[in-house]
């Protein structure tokens, strides 16, 4: 192994007991973590949503809070596989050395990436179904249509993770992480249309946010939960295909770097 | 080279550097079915290393490796799947209680759960926790995780284990018990290479050792064929302040070798008398006289100097 840490990824089925690892772990603290995952995005939507959304007649043809919800279910799909993908992993990695544990076994630091991966999109894919699920109770989601939003949280989940596992392979310590947040996660919440519209920036920050993966998946995500797919359906899709590929590959290979020279 | 044939382990002309400073320079290992073989070696001495390498963890730079028949790092996956291994520091699952940690570790080796139930009671026995299977391992003692990574590296029943330094930090009960438990597995038929630097445990476990100092193997033997080719058989410790001076007025004279550390002096001998004469009639200074072990080799071979 790790001769080339760039050479072609091979992972085998074992990384589904990676994630089983993982799973089993979070189902002893099942409750607590989803209301927790829940009650962030929840405080965005009713805060801003009927906060703010009194002072405005409507937003992109819907109420204020219709609007944020399909935006708030990308963010908060964007920010548990973040988490799961830095401060969880990194734990596993490097505090309790759970990976060297498992690399003992037949398995590889391939199977162990790509169980992560899996893992930190699940549980990410948890938190935006948990908010998508509140959304339509709260009868803000229109159409049937919606039901495509599932893959996409999904899909967004793997983007965020690999991203995200590409700072734990990078990172000496949590506070490194801080970094990313401020300089990634936090522009992206802001820059990539979940609170307001993309056409309200100017024009070189609407570029700048053709960019990020958020905006791909907001700008799928909305229209979705309205009943129509947008005409650049494709585009968005690609994009965030992209990322989740090309940051599984890297993260990978700077994993393999620190682990197995 | 006939004994490599069946030797559960094998590795020839190892070799690893990093960032240009070589750690492992050329190390021939050969393992035979059902002995515990000893790798002896001060901190840095390029051991765990080793171990990385013959586990497939890292590419050597030059050199073979057979493990269990089958070409590491090409099919490590496959020689894994028969191997188990007690890493130097204890990394269970601390969300997890001692059975579920015996059960996820026994799911990467893809076993069937209800081979690992039918399997789980007798780890569980074997390393004494069986009426805290359903605890977490926050609350175990440093032996009981070391029994608990003892009998997780059994899940699988393997044939070869690897045990990097497993008494380290332990009480002299722990120890023993470890021990205990190791010489149950031989009996049992399987295969340990353990690295440590406890000379004591090697000499009571291993039926041969290498001894390694700067990524090479220094010396190779049984225990007690390496103590008699390499020192003199007694030792004679003189310790106090006046230890020294005697040494030069009189115990190096008698002495075949004789070093100091301190206020200790070592006089290595074929016949103590003289020594232990000269010492009872002059009186006031306290020495002890024992049979020459492992550990005088080791610090024959690789010096008295601190590794750090």
């Amino acid at each position: 192994m790790a001769k080339n840490p760039w050479a072609a990824p091979r992972p085998s089925l074992r990384f589904i007991h990676v994630w089983r690892r993982n799973l089993l772990v979070w189902r002893k603290l099942a409750i607590p973590s989803m209301l927790g995952n829940l009650a962030d995005p929840l405080l965005y939507m009713f805060g801003l949503g009927y906060g703010l959304g009194r002072m405005l007649e409507d937003v992109g043809g819907m109420s204020y809070i219709a609007f944020l919800a399909a935006g708030v279910v990308c963010s908060s799909t964007m920010m548990s596989a973040s988490f799961e993908a830095m401060y969880s992993a990194f734990s596993r990695m490097h505090m309790q050395k759970t990976w060297d544990a498992i690399l003992n076994a037949p398995l590889t630091l391939d199977d162990v990436l790509f169980g992560e991966l899996a893992w930190a999109a699940s549980k990410s894919f948890l938190s935006g179904s948990a908010v998508l699920i509140v959304a339509a109770v709260l009868g803000l989601i229109p159409s049937p249509w919606a039901l495509a939003v599932i893959p996409l949280i999904f899909l967004t989940g793997l983007a965020f993770a690999g991203l995200g596992l590409i700072m734990t392979a990078l990172s000496p310590s949590y506070d490194f992480f801080m970094y990313y947040f401020t300089l990634c996660v936090t522009p992206m919440m802001l820059l990539c249309g979940v609170f307001f519209p993309l056409a309200e920036l100017p024009q070189p920050a609407q570029w700048l946010a053709q960019l990020l993966p958020l905006t791909h998946a907001v700008a799928l995500a909305r229209p979705l939960v309205n009943g129509e797919l947008p005409p650049s359906w494709l585009i968005h899709i690609a994009v965030l295909a992209a990322y989740a590929g090309m940051s599984a590959y890297i993260a990978l290979a700077l994993t393999r770097r620190r682990l197995l020279q | 080279m006939n004994s490599r044939i069946n030797a559960p382990l094998a590795a020839s002309g190892l070799r690893k550097s990093y960032g240009g400073n070589e750690v492992v320079c050329g190390v021939d290992l050969a393992l035979r079915p059902g002995e515990c073989f000893g790798l002896l070696g001060p901190n840095g001495a390029g051991k765990t290393t080793t171990l990385r390498l013959c586990l497939g963890l890292t590419d050597p730079d030059a050199g073979h490796i057979e493990a269990l028949g089958h070409a590491v790092p090409a099919a490590a996956r496959v020689a894994r799947q028969r191997i188990g291994v007690v890493p130097q520091f204890d990394n269970l699952d601390p969300d997890f209680t001692i059975r579920e940690n015996l059960r996820v570790f026994g799911r990467y080796f893809d076993i069937a759960d209800s081979v690992l139930e039918a399997r789980i009671p007798g780890l569980l026995e074997f390393a004494g926790l069986t009426s805290r299977a359903d605890t977490r391992i926050q609350t175990l003692s440093g032996g009981m995780k070391r029994r608990l990574t003892l009998a997780r590296a059994l899940i699988n029943d393997p044939e070869l284990l690897f045990l990097d330094e497993p008494t380290t930090g332990l009480d002299p009960q722990a120890r023993h018990v470890i021990w205990e438990r190791l010489r149950n597995l031989l009996k049992q038929g399987k295969t340990l290479l353990l690295t440590t630097h406890f000379m004591e445990e090697a000499e009571r476990l291993c039926s041969r050792v290498a001894i390694m100092d700067h990524g090479r193997i220094i010396a190779e033997g049984e225990p007690q064929s390496l103590i008699t080719q390499h020192v003199e058989p007694h030792v004679v410790e003189v310790y106090g302040e006046t230890a020294p001076q005697w040494a030069d007025d009189f115990g190096r004279s008698r002495s075949e070798r004789c070093e100091g550390t301190g206020e200790t002096m070592f006089c290595y001998v074929h016949d103590p008398a003289p020594l232990v004469g000269d010492l009872d009639g002059r009186g006031g200074l306290r020495y002890l006289h024992r049979r020459a072990n492992l550990e005088d080799v080791f610090l024959k071979l690789t010096g008295r100097d601190l590794r750090d």
